[in-house]
Parts: C-alpha cells; sequence; structure tokens
C-alpha cells in the first residue's frame, strides 16, 4: 500500500503545484493592497471570478473565430487581466477611496463594505450571465490544441498544464521585478511603509493605491482565467473558495508579505491537493476527497491561533 | 520667498497655530524656536501641505499655495525632512534617495545628486544597500537630508535635524546645514537647541502656543533677556 502511495507523489506533487500557482497569484491581490492599506480586501475573490467569467467568454464568442487556442488563450488572459484589474480600481474608488476619505477608522467598516462589494459583484456577474446565455453556470469550451498532454517521468501533464505553469511564473516573475525595480513599485512599497511621509516624495497616494489594486487585481483575473482553463466549469459563486483559500495563503506566508503569499499559495495548493489524495486512501474512504477544503480552514485557525505573522512574518525589524 | 499670513491651525477643535505670520527670504536660514508643543511642526506640515491651514494665506514665490495638496508642493521646490526623520524602513539606503528623486525623471541627474549626497555623507555610500530601519539614528538624519535633497529644493524645510543625537553628530549636521545655505538652499530650521540655531541663523522667530511672541535677526534673538532665560539656559 505505501508503494502505490509513493508512485502516486510526483503526480499528486504536479497538481498541487498547478493549484498553487493559482492560489499564489490570487493571494497577491490580499497581500499587496493590505500591504498598502491595511485592508483585507474580501471582495478580492470576486475580482478572481470576474476574471475566471472574462475567460470563459472569451473562449465561448472567439472560439470560432481564432482557431489557435494558444493564441485564444492569450487573448483570454488579456482580456481577463485586464477586466478584473479595470472592476478592482472602480471598487477601490467608489467603495473604499469614499471611506478613507471620510477617515473612517474603525476597521470594521471597510470589512463590511468590502463583504457588500462581494454580493453586488455576484449578483451582477449572475445577471449578465442570465441576460445574456440564460444561464449562469459556464463552462470552460474545450480546444483541441490545448487538450493534449505527454507523460514525463511518470507524470501525466496536460498541455494546458503547461500553459499555467508558464503563465504563472512570468506573472510572479514580471511581479517582482515591476515591484522591486520600477519607480512604481517603489512607490508602492514606500505608500506601504509610510503614505504620509510618501507625499513628501511628491507620490499622489490615491494613484499608487489605484495602481496596486490594478496590478493585484489582475494577476487574480489571470488566475480566474488559468483556473477556468484547468478546472473548466464556473459560476458567479466560483470566487469564494479559492479567495478564502488564497487568503489563507497569503496569511500563511504573512500579509502583506509578497513573496510570502507566493510561498503560502504554492504551500497551500500542496497541501490542499496531498490531503485531498491521502485523506481518503488512509482513512479507507471514511474521509472523502471533499475534505480537502477543509485544509484551507484549519491552516486558517492555526495560524490566528499560533502564527498570525505567518510564517515568513516580518522581514526586517524596524526602528522607530 | 515664502510668507506664511496669519496662518491658522488647528487639530479637530484645538488650535495648534493662532494668527503666525512669518517670511523667509530666499538664501537666509530662519530658524523657529519654541517649547515643545508650541506648533513649530504644526507650521512646517503647514507649509508643505500635509496639514490644511483653517484660515490664513501661504505664499511661495508669489503663488498661493495652500491649497495644493503635499505631492504637488514638492515639485516647487519645498524639501520637507519630516520631525523623526521618517525614512522608509524596508527600503535601502539606496532607494531610500531614489524615492526623494520621485519626481526626478533624468536619470543621468538622479545619479549625479546620488553621488552628490554620498560625497556630503559618505557613510550613507557604505550603507548603501543596508535597510533604512537598520540605520543609527545620526544616519537615519542624514538620509532624511539627503533624500529631500534629492530633488534639489530651493528651500528646505528641516524639523529638529539635531534631535536625539550626539554632541558631535550635532555639529557636524548643523555644518551641513550652513554648507547647504552657502551652496544657495534657503533654510527654515526649527531646533530645541536654541542656541545652535541661532548661531547659524540669520533671523529667528518665537512661538508660544501656538502664538508667535518674537521675531528678529538672531543677534537681536541672542541678546534678548527673555529669550537667555527661556531658551538659552540663561
Ligand atoms: N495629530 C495631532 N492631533 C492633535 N493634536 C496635535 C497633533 N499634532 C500636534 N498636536 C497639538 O498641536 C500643538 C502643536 O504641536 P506641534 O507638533 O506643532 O508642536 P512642536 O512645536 O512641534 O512641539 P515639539 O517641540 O514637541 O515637536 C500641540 O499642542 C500638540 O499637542
Ligand atoms: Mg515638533
Amino acid at each position: 500500500m505505501l508503494d502505490s502511495l509513493l508512485s502516486l507523489l510526483p503526480q499528486i506533487l504536479f497538481e498541487g503545484l498547478l493549484l498553487g500557482f493559482v492560489y499564489a497569484m490570487i493571494a497577491l491581490g490580499y497581500t499587496m493592497v493590505y500591504g498598502v492599506l491595511e485592508l483585507i480586501n474580501f471582495a478580492h475573490s470576486e475580482i478572481f471570478m470576474i476574471g475566471a467569467v472574462a475567460g470563459v467568454e472569451i473562449f465561448r464568442s472567439l472560439s470560432n473565430i481564432i482557431h489557435n487556442g494558444y493564441l485564444l488563450l492569450l487573448v483570454a488572459i488579456v482580456v481577463g487581466g485586464l477586466v478584473s484589474g479595470l472592476v478592482a480600481i472602480a471598487m477601490e474608488r467608489f467603495a473604499y477611496r469614499p471611506l478613507r476619505r471620510r477617515g473612517t477608522t474603525n476597521r470594521l467598516v471597510p470589512l463590511i463594505t468590502a463583504v457588500g462589494v462581494s454580493f453586488v459583484l455576484q449578483d451582477l456577474v449572475r445577471l449578465i450571465e442570465a441576460l445574456w446565455h440564460n444561464e449562469f453556470f459556464l463552462r470552460m469550451a474545450s480546444v483541441s490544441d490545448l487538450e493534449g498532454s505527454v507523460t514525463v517521468l511518470g507524470i501525466f501533464i496536460q498541455y494546458k498544464s503547461i500553459v499555467v505553469i508558464v503563465v504563472s511564473l512570468a506573472m510572479l516573475a514580471g511581479l517582482n521585478l515591476l515591484v522591486n525595480k520600477t519607480r512604481l513599485g517603489t512607490a508602492i512599497r514606500t505608500v506601504a511603509q509610510d503614505m504620509d511621509t510618501a507625499r513628501l516624495m511628491g507620490i499622489n497616494p490615491d494613484r499608487v493605491v489605484s495602481s496596486t489594486f490594478f496590478i493585484g487585481g489582475s494577476l487574480g483575473g489571470v488566475a480566474g482565467v488559468l483556473f477556468a482553463l484547468q478546472y473548466t466549469t464556473i459560476s458567479p459563486y466560483s470566487g469564494f473558495l479559492p479567495g478564502i483559500k488564497a487568503f489563507t495563503a497569503a496569511v500563511l506566508g504573512g500579509i502583506g508579505n509578497i513573496p510570502g503569499a507566493m510561498v503560502g499559495g504554492l504551500v497551500l495548493g500542496e497541501l490542499e491537493t496531498l490531503a485531498g489524495t491521502y485523506l481518503p486512501t488512509l482513512t479507507n474512504g471514511t474521509i472523502g476527497t471533499e475534505y480537502k477544503d477543509i485544509i484551507a480552514f484549519l491552516v486558517l485557525i492555526l495560524l490566528l491561533l499560533f502564527r498570525p505573522q505567518g510564517l515568513l512574518g516580518q522581514i526586517v525589524k524596524e526602528k522607530v | 520667498m515664502l510668507e506664511l499670513n496669519n496662518a491658522y491651525a488647528a487639530y479637530g477643535r484645538i488650535a495648534a497655530l493662532k494668527d503666525v505670520t512669518i517670511s523667509v527670504k530666499k538664501g537666509e536660514i530662519v530658524t523657529l524656536l519654541g517649547a515643545n508643543g508650541a506648533g513649530k511642526t504644526t507650521t512646517l506640515r503647514s507649509i508643505s501641505g500635509m496639514l490644511k491651514l483653517k484660515r490664513g494665506e501661504i505664499r511661495y514665490k508669489e503663488e498661493s499655495i495652500g491649497k495644493f495638496p503635499a505631492e504637488r508642493i514638492v515639485g516647487l521646490g519645498i524639501g520637507h525632512v519630516p520631525e523623526g526623520r521618517k525614512i522608509f524602513p524596508r527600503l535601502t539606503v539606496e532607494e531610500n534617495l531614489g524615492i526623494g528623486a520621485y519626481l526626478v525623471k533624468d536619470r543621468k541627474l538622479i545619479h549625479e545628486r546620488k553621488q552628490k549626497a554620498f560625497e556630503l555623507f559618505p557613510i550613507l555610500h557604505e550603507r548603501r544597500n543596508q535597510k533604512g530601519g537598520t540605520l543609527s539614528g545620526g544616519e537615519q538624519q542624514m538620509l532624511a537630508i539627503a533624500r529631500a535633497l534629492m530633488q534639489d529644493p530651493e528651500l528646505l524645510l528641516l524639523d529638529e535635524p539635531s534631535m536625539g543625537l550626539a554632541p558631535i553628530l550635532v555639529d557636524f549636521i548643523f555644518d551641513v546645514i550652513r554648507t547647504l545655505n552657502r551652496q544657495g538652499k534657503t533654510i527654515l530650521l526649527v531646533e530645541q537647541n536654541a542656541r545652535m540655531a541661532l548661531a547659524i541663523a540669520h533671523r529667528g522667530y518665537i512661538l508660544q502656543t501656538g502664538r508667535l511672541v518674537l521675531a528678529g535677526s538672531a543677534k537681536e534673538l541672542e541678546a534678548n533677556p527673555e529669550v537667555q532665560e527661556a531658551y538659552l539656559g540663561g
């Protein structure tokens, strides 16, 4: 029995990696926004969902026009990223900024706002889809040249999985460059550390906040497209679970910490996939695969109890 | 170059500045003295746009800037070295300098100014890859000044640059201020160390609980018995 469990391991680790990249990209949205505003944007799960829906719609409407699956996917990724990024900007502009202007200090207020925004976005997407297609459960159209697969070292790999990995790696690397090497990235880190003093440098914090929402939103949107590609069925309510898991990943890596969100996403993706496979086997089916979803919540509860600063926590101790 | 006319500022309902009128002429070092809570920091924050006046006017080079947001005022050539240094702890020394030049688009110019900053404060060059938060207090103060210089301001607002520094460093910082002034920078200096501030300043103002109580040349203020008693330790 141990042998069969072990022989599955490479495949499981690979699946975990795929899921982990998706979580990591969503987690970045939570962590970046928290970094600049100390706000947990719970509506970020809907930004992810909107990206997924946009991706599905692109496949649905363009698969007769664009026959190359990779080109189609590229279009879907770009559109999904843009749409999500813009919705995120609008969300900040119309929901969170007015609260900031009013100088609301109660942390509960933006939190409740975020929940409200979530409901609004879910039902807005539902309404649009219902009017447009008469249904709001969407299936990703399958495009033949994305459906192939290879087996490497005993691991069954679909072509589209390779796309997921390549795109995620490119996005994560791009984000690292952006945040650490560019003028905008430095401004984002500066605002995250001290918004008032950032203004003395000539930085307009509102613009930096908008950019942060756009970047986090686009990453979430692209993650949505990749998620739809990999897991095929999407609804206006598909954001909730991946969203809360990615939030857990962000907390796991230390909320506000960008590399932490990436690590947290990968760890959570692996944990969940391992649990989904091994729990049923180890318990002779008493605990089914569906319990894998509990892993994220378990991790979240344990973290909040024992290590709220996350695995990586704060990188530098600050002097006052 | 800079004028505050009847500036009235308040935090909530508590007035912090009551009809303060001061001016700074091009090329001067003007010092603003006063006890804790007198309103010195509030004055500087009003000038740089961090705090909006309830009443009164701020003119810089004949332009009324009282309504401008802080991020725009920097661009006019007013650099503010805030109280408590406020360097960015998780940026490296070099990144702190880089962000100081946020409004400067010319990369060559940024590079040149960094080199100048390193000449002025060689220790910062040694520490350039270190995070700001790990610097000593004195190094942080140097970095805060260097950061403000990155946008080559014409007017430099300094809020207690000697606070918490060892005497030898205080001397050094005051030397730097004097050098900057000789190089053409106009300076508005807030200080607790009245003796040293008056020694390098051309003129000074004394604030008391939000009101201006004395104004004059540095010499006059040094000679004033009230000033000697209250600020120069008799
Ligand atoms: N953020 C704030 N909220 C409320 N009151 C404030 C705030 N900042 C300053 N004050 C009050 O305004 C008055 C002037 O403060 P300010 O910081 O300008 O004094 P200061 O002369 O700089 O003092 P110090 O020498 O201690 O730095 C004080 O009575 C202070 O308590
Ligand atoms: Mg002060």
